[in-house]
Parts: structure tokens; C-alpha cells; sequence
């Protein structure tokens, strides 16, 4: 047992840390670009050095890299400050699905340009009537000829507003059970009919969107899977989804709050040296590096060939909730200043104040607590789902509230 | 990356496991909880014909001179069946005691008892209500013997000996005493304790014979040092209790109905579990990187040890009481075994330490490592 590479990882490492340390933007070479801009011209030069989508086969853009060597990659990626995550939906949900269920002129059109960033995807799946249970989604589409006409609302859409493609899972029969009335598309974000208007979130930012649709047409082509198959193709999609966002503890971490309880007093006494205090930061400790070596063996694991199963969840079930409860302990200690997001003034210049306002999205945006709980439950621990009410039912006939 | 057992030790797991399943059912762990024995004298001497007794002790003290990482995996498999034995005692306390400060006259008379299973250790630090400390210790040596009275100990009265820790005038203040206690300056009564499968004791010395063990005035930092090591040793067992635990409230949720259907497809059943789930993975990650540290003796053992030890006393105490919750009314039975693990997981959860020392021990450590 150790934390060693093999020898090819080694090699790996070394050649991806030479390459990333030599090309790596400047802080000069990005000045004035915005963050899309930036993004993408840090994946077009990974892209043509071939240090895009690594795991990809070489036809399209990657170097068909093994799972290990993309988790070192990763690693060695982020020791620096690289600009990135426009790409995550598309490269990490719509191409596996594309893979796996399109047709080759689809991987040939649209893989090199997803590998490349010349071209961004989001993703159309939750609605008003249907987050947690996805497959109560009402949009639907309608064959005419050879086209396929759209027409109702998504939401929580992010990116849609810069977004090229769109993967889309839509009804198309409501006269059968609910999963199997859907099918999936992908569309053009510029087609006519297609409206975005942003949702203000409650940190006062608009990453996400609605996404309204009113006779937007699809050509048949478009189609990934069967009609009626749609549920399947979606879980090609979610699969990769928990995949693509992984552990998310990002922000406020033991260190941050170390080094508030060190600076704060509590009866004259530095903070830290209260053993409530103490306590606490020991069992965020114990959590952050109970994923960190969760994550060492599940690297052990693909370093064997094998592939991580649903017991990854648990990198977002902890990190999310640890997030937000570590933020809200350290504006705690803060006392009253603790309210204080001016970022000439707060402690750590808004960093506790933002993560405390973003962390209810961790907590929700792929998966809520409760869904990764219920996945580690059925899928790991081998429990049945709870009996459902619309089982077997016509989604036409099947009840709805208010809400 | 290669954080993982090898197969041998994966064999030897399934050995070990299966060699419990045998030797150490319910049955077993009932008839010391019901009985007056300290311990299950038959298990624990086919426990030492195994050879586990021996697992580190250097072969020139005939052990077998196995790694720790071969040591953990026994001890996880001793926690999944509640084995009632001093192993705990006399392996992760008394025998890495004289490993790390035993003079090589001690070594030579000790270990290979120990080895053999011809003798059993324990470890004596408590005296009473409170966080054991250097300035709280009243027993004594002085020119008469030893003198003292430490509560409570483990396996205090089926040891053949203690490692004691006494106040002293030098050093760190505090020495270790060896104390063979069948003898007449030794007094050891039984003392009932929430594990009724788990024997301990009260024991006197008075004026009772006794050698040092390892230097003058070093007997603290020895204390601090074989705590992170024994730390690793108990959280193995603890996650191996835990993972029983989960196991064993899942199945009872799956045959259980209530209201027309398995108590396993209510989502307050689901997410219990899942939550134990949870802690027991990331206790058992952390415990692997206690395994890592200990066998390499790595600086970062005291960090490594008291992550360990927090994440696998929540993990077992919290899989032992919920697994009770689960079963309802019949968890809170004598006829159920749910007892074993609610019983063992606290004891588990204080005898080395409890999770407040541990969390303040792991904040010295992470401050230690910062400052290095």
C-alpha cells in the first residue's frame, strides 16, 4: 500500500506536467478576454497539442487515454489556474451520449468541434413539473414530415445563453407510462422558436436559465435512440453527469477555517484554542480527507482497470452539506461582521458569504442530498425504491399539484 | 496509485473472516455476555494457534514478523464479529509497548509469551472519572514497590501482566511500570462495564513489584506515542463493527414489513442507511491512511492516527445505535444481538481515548504539521 504511480503512470505524469508548464496561458495572453474567451483559447491549444478529452479515440480529437491517466491529468491540470468549465456539459455529458447512441456522421460533425471548444452544448432535461423526478417532464414533440416540433419549457438551463447545442429529452407519446413516452434530440440553440431568459438566483448572479420552446422544428436526424426510448439515452447522460461533477468541496475548506479560528477571539482567547472549536474543525478534517483517500482508492481501482460504480456519489452527498455548514460556522465566529459581504471589508474578501449563498445549489443541482441518498441506497446497498403512484399509469392520467 | 490491500492480505481476509465464522457466531459473544468468564478462553487459544497474537512481533522473538497491514485486516475482521477476546489488550497495547521501549531482556522474556499466547498484557493508564493526564496520575514507585490504583482496566483480570503508567519526578513526569500481577502486592477485582462481553478490572498495587519499562521521566511521550499507534489498531476494529452493523439493519429492513411492504422501501429507512454508508466509507478510507502511516512509521502517524480514530468512533457508534432504531422494539431485546454492537462500539468508542481527545489530539497534529 502506497501512493505511489507505476511506472507508466510516472511517465505519464511527467510528460502532461511538461507539456501543461510550458503552455499553460499567461496571465498577459488572457487579459481582456471574457471568461468564454479565455476558456476557449486554453482548450483550442489542448486541442490541437492533444491534451483535449485525452480518454477520446484519436480521430476525434483525444489520445485514448486510460481512466487513470485522466485523474492524473486532472491533477496535474489543476495545480494550475487554467480557465475551463464552459465545457464540462458538453464534453462530459452530451459526447458520451453521442458515442454511445449517435450515428458516425454525428461523432465526425460534432465531436472534434465539442473536443476542440469551438463549439459549447447544454443540457435540456429538468422542467417546472419534473426535477427530482425527471421523468415527469411535459415538453412535447410532435412528428410532422420529416421534423419533429417542439413546444413547451425547460428550466435550470445553464449556459443556454452561450450554448451552441442542446441535448433534449422530450415527450412524445402521453397515452404510455412515463418513462416510456420520452425520446431524445439534440438541437441547434439557434433554431427559431427557441426563447432564454435567465432566472436570477438567490446569490444574485444568472448562470441558469429558462428555456421556452414554441414550434421549434428538429430534424428527424437529430433523433439519438428510438422514439419512446428517450428514458434510456437520458441515463447514458446522468450517468456521466455525477461523473462530470464529482466531489464539489470546493470554497471554504479546513484551511480557510483554521486560519479564521487562529485570527478570531472568543473571550480574548484565539477561537482555535476552544475546544468546541477544535471539534469541529477535526470533524470537517475527518471528512475532507475521508474523500480524499475515497478518491485514492477509487484510483487504485481504475490504476487496476476496474471502473468506479455508484458509491462515488458520496463525494457530493458530503461535500455539498460540509460545504455550507463550514461557511456558516466561520461567518459564526465571525460574530456580527460575519453578515459583511463587502469585499473591501469581510474576512477573506467574500469568500465565506459567497459560498454560504451558492452552496443551497450544490446541494440540489445534479442530484439533490435526498436523490444521492436514495442512489447509494438502491444501488450500493441493494434496497428497494419506494412503491410510486403513477406506476404502470398513463402519464396523461396521472395526478399533478399545484406546484 | 496503489492505495490498496494486496492479495495476500485479501486472502488473508477471507481466512480470517471465515475462520470468525466458525469459531466466533453470536452464539460465542452471547455465552461471555450471559456468562462470568472475561473472555472465551476456547476462541482465544485458536486465536493464538492461527498465529495473529504473533502477526508483528519481529521473528527473532518468534513472531512472524508480518507487516500492519496484515495486523489491520485481522483486526477489522475481530470487530465484525465482536470477537470477546484480550486481543485488543494484549496485541495493539501490551506487545507494541515492549516492541517500542522493552529493554532486550524484556523483549526476550516477553514477546515470545506474548507470541505464543503464553502470556497475555493490557495496558494501565485510567484512574477514574476524566481525561487521563500527566499531572492527574497518583500512582507512584518508590522504594517499597509500587504503589496506585488504576480503573478500569481491560482484560485487568485474565492479563499476566501490566504495562502501568506512573507519576515520576523526572522527565516528561510520568514512567511505565512492567507489573506481573499474580502476585501478592497486586490486588484485581472485576468491574462491570457496558460490554458485558469484554472483562475489566479494578486493580490495586500496593508496594507490588514492578521494573521500568523503557527510561525514567519517558513514560508520557510514550504514552502519546503507543496511543497513535494503538488508535489505528482500535479504528479497524471499529469500522469492521460498524460495516456488521450496516449489514445486519439492511437485512432486518428488507424481511421487515410495515404497512404492506418492506421497511427497507421507506425513505427514513433508505437514507439511515445511506448515512451510515457514508461514515463507514470515509472512516474506512481515513483507516486506511492510519495503516499506511503506522506501517511506515511516518511522521504524519499522530495526523493520520487521530483521523482515523474520530471518523471510526462516529462511524461504529452511530451504525450501532441506528442499527437498534431499525429493528424497533425487538433491537432493544436481550434475545437480539443488535446489544453486541451498541455495546461494543461505546466501549470501543472510550477506551482508547474518546472522540473528544481524539478531536483535539487530531487539531494538535494538523497545527504540528503546519508548522513543520
Amino acid at each position: 500500500m502506497d501512493f505511489n504511480d507505476t511506472q507508466e503512470e510516472a511517465a505519464f505524469r511527467a510528460e502532461a506536467a511538461a507539456w501543461l508548464k510550458a503552455n499553460v496561458p499567461t496571465p498577459d495572453e488572457l487579459a481582456g478576454l471574457d471568461d468564454i474567451a479565455a476558456a476557449k483559447l486554453w482548450q483550442k491549444r489542448k486541442y490541437d497539442a492533444g491534451w483535449a478529452c485525452i480518454r477520446w479515440e484519436k480521430q476525434y480529437g483525444g489520445r485514448e487515454a486510460t481512466a487513470i491517466e485522466q485523474v492524473i491529468w486532472n491533477q496535474e491540470e489543476a495545480k494550475f489556474n487554467t480557465p475551463g468549465g464552459v465545457f464540462v456539459i458538453g464534453q462530459g455529458m452530451a459526447a458520451p451520449t453521442l458515442m454511445t447512441w449517435g450515428k458516425p456522421e454525428h461523432h465526425e460533425r460534432f465531436l472534434p468541434k465539442l473536443a476542440s471548444g469551438e463549439e459549447i452544448w447544454c443540457q435540456l432535461f429538468s422542467e417546472p413539473a419534473g426535477g427530482s423526478d425527471l421523468a415527469a417532464l411535459r415538453t412535447k414533440a410532435e412528428r410532422d414530415g420529416d421534423d419533429w416540433v417542439i413546444n413547451g419549457q425547460k428550466i435550470w438551463t445553464s449556459g443556454a445563453h452561450y450554448s451552441d447545442y442542446g441535448i433534449l429529452v422530450v415527450r412524445t407519446d402521453p397515452n404510455v407510462a412515463k418513462h416510456k413516452g420520452l425520446s431524445y434530440f439534440f438541437l441547434d440553440m439557434k433554431s427559431p422558436g427557441v426563447e432564454i431568459k435567465p432566472i436570477k438566483q438567490l446569490t444574485g448572479g444568472a448562470n441558469f436559465n429558462e428555456v421556452y420552446f414554441t414550434d421549434v422544428r428538429i430534424p428527424d436526424s437529430q433523433r439519438l435512440g428510438e422514439v419512446g426510448q428517450g428514458w434510456q439515452v437520458a441515463l447514458t447522460t446522468l450517468m456521466n453527469e455525477r461523473a462530470a461533477i464529482g466531489g464539489g468541496g470546493a470554497g471554504v475548506n479546513v484551511d480557510v477555517a483554521y486560519r479564521i479560528a487562529s485570527e478570531v477571539m472568543i473571550d480574548d482567547k484565539p477561537a482555535i484554542e476552544d475546544s468546541a472549536v477544535r471539534a469541529k474543525l477535526a470533524d470537517w478534517y475527518v471528512q475532507e480527507s475521508g474523500l480524499r483517500f475515497t478518491g485514492y482508492r477509487s484510483m487504485t481501482a481504475m490504476s487496476r482497470g476496474e471502473i468506479p460504480g455508484p458509491e462515488n456519489s458520496i463525494g457530493k452527498l458530503v461535500g455539498a452539506p460540509k460545504t455550507q455548514e463550514m461557511a456558516s460556522f466561520c461567518m459564526d465566529l465571525l460574530e456580527m461582521s460575519g453578515a459583511i459581504w463587502d469585499e473591501k471589508l469581510s474576512t477573506e474578501a467574500g469568500l465565506l458569504q459567497l459560498t454560504y449563498m451558492g452552496a443551497p445549489g450544490g446541494r440540489i443541482a445534479g442530484g439533490t442530498d435526498e436523490i444521492m441518498a436514495n442512489i447509494i441506497a438502491e444501488r450500493v446497498l441493494g434496497m428497494p425504491q419506494e412503491p410510486r403512484m403513477d406506476k404502470g399509469m398513463a402519464f396523461s392520467e396521472v395526478p399533478t399539484g399545484s406546484n | 496509485m496503489n492505495f490498496e490491500f494486496s492479495e495476500e492480505q485479501e486472502l488473508l481476509r477471507e481466512q480470517a473472516r471465515g475462520f470468525l465464522t466458525e469459531h466466533c457466531p453470536p452464539a460465542a459473544v452471547r455465552a461471555v455476555l450471559d456468562g462470568d468468564a472475561d473472555y472465551d478462553p476456547a476462541l482465544w487459544q485458536k486465536i493464538v494457534e492461527m498465529g495473529w497474537t504473533a502477526t508483528v512481533i519481529p521473528e527473532e522473538f518468534g513472531g512472524l514478523g508480518l507487516s500492519y497491514l496484515e495486523l489491520v485486516v485481522i483486526a477489522e475482521e475481530l470487530g465484525r464479529a465482536v470477537a470477546p477476546v484480550p486481543f485488543s489488550s494484549s496485541v495493539y497495547l501490551a506487545t507494541e509497548a515492549l516492541i517500542a521501549c522493552g529493554s532486550q531482556e524484556q523483549k526476550d522474556k516477553w514477546l515470545p509469551l506474548l507470541a505464543a499466547g503464553e502470556a497475555i498484557g493490557t495496558f494501565a493508564l485510567s484512574e477514574g472519572n476524566g481525561r487521563p493526564s500527566v499531572k492527574s496520575l497518583t500512582t507512584r514507585m518508590d522504594q517499597a514497590g509500587l504503589n496506585g490504583r488504576k480503573l478500569p482496566v481491560a482484560d485487568g483480570r485474565a492479563a499476566d501482566f501490566a504495562i502501568v503508567v506512573g507519576a515520576s519526578d523526572a522527565g516528561d513526569g510520568a514512567s511505565w511500570y512492567l507489573v506481573e500481577l499474580d502476585q501478592d502486592g497486586v490486588n484485581r477485582e472485576a468491574v462491570r462495564t457496558l460490554d458485558f462481553s469484554r472483562g475489566h478490572a479494578v486493580i490495586e498495587f500496593n508496594n507490588a513489584k514492578a521494573e521500568l519499562l523503557g527510561g525514567e521521566g519517558a513514560g508520557w511521550s510514550a504514552t502519546e506515542r503507543l496511543l497513535d499507534r494503538a488508535a489505528v489498531l482500535f479504528a479497524w476494529e471499529q469500522v469492521g463493527l460498524a460495516d456488521a452493523a450496516m449489514i445486519q439493519a439492511r437485512d432486518y429492513a428488507m424481511g421487515r414489513y410495515a404497512f404492506g411492504r418492506a421497511i427497507a422501501s421507506y425513505q427514513a429507512i433508505k437514507h439511515k442507511l445511506a448515512n451510515m454508508y457514508v461514515k463507514n466509507t470515509l472512516a474506512r478510507s481515513n483507516c486506511y491512511y492510519g495503516a499506511w502511516a503506522l506501517n511506515t512509521d511516518s511522521a504524519e502517524l499522530p495526523l493520520a492516527a487521530a483521523t482515523a480514530r474520530v471518523g471510526a468512533i462516529k462511524a461504529a457508534v452511530f451504525a450501532a445505535e441506528e442499527n437498534v432504531q431499525t429493528h424497533g422494539g425487538m433491537g432493544f431485546t436481550w434475545e437480539f444481538d443488535c446489544q453486541f454492537y451498541y455495546r461494543r462500539a461505546k466501549l470501543l468508542g472510550v477506551n482508547v481515548g474518546s472522540e473528544g481527545y481524539w478531536q483535539d489530539r487530531l487539531i494538535t497534529a494538523y497545527e504540528q504539521n503546519n508548522a513543520a
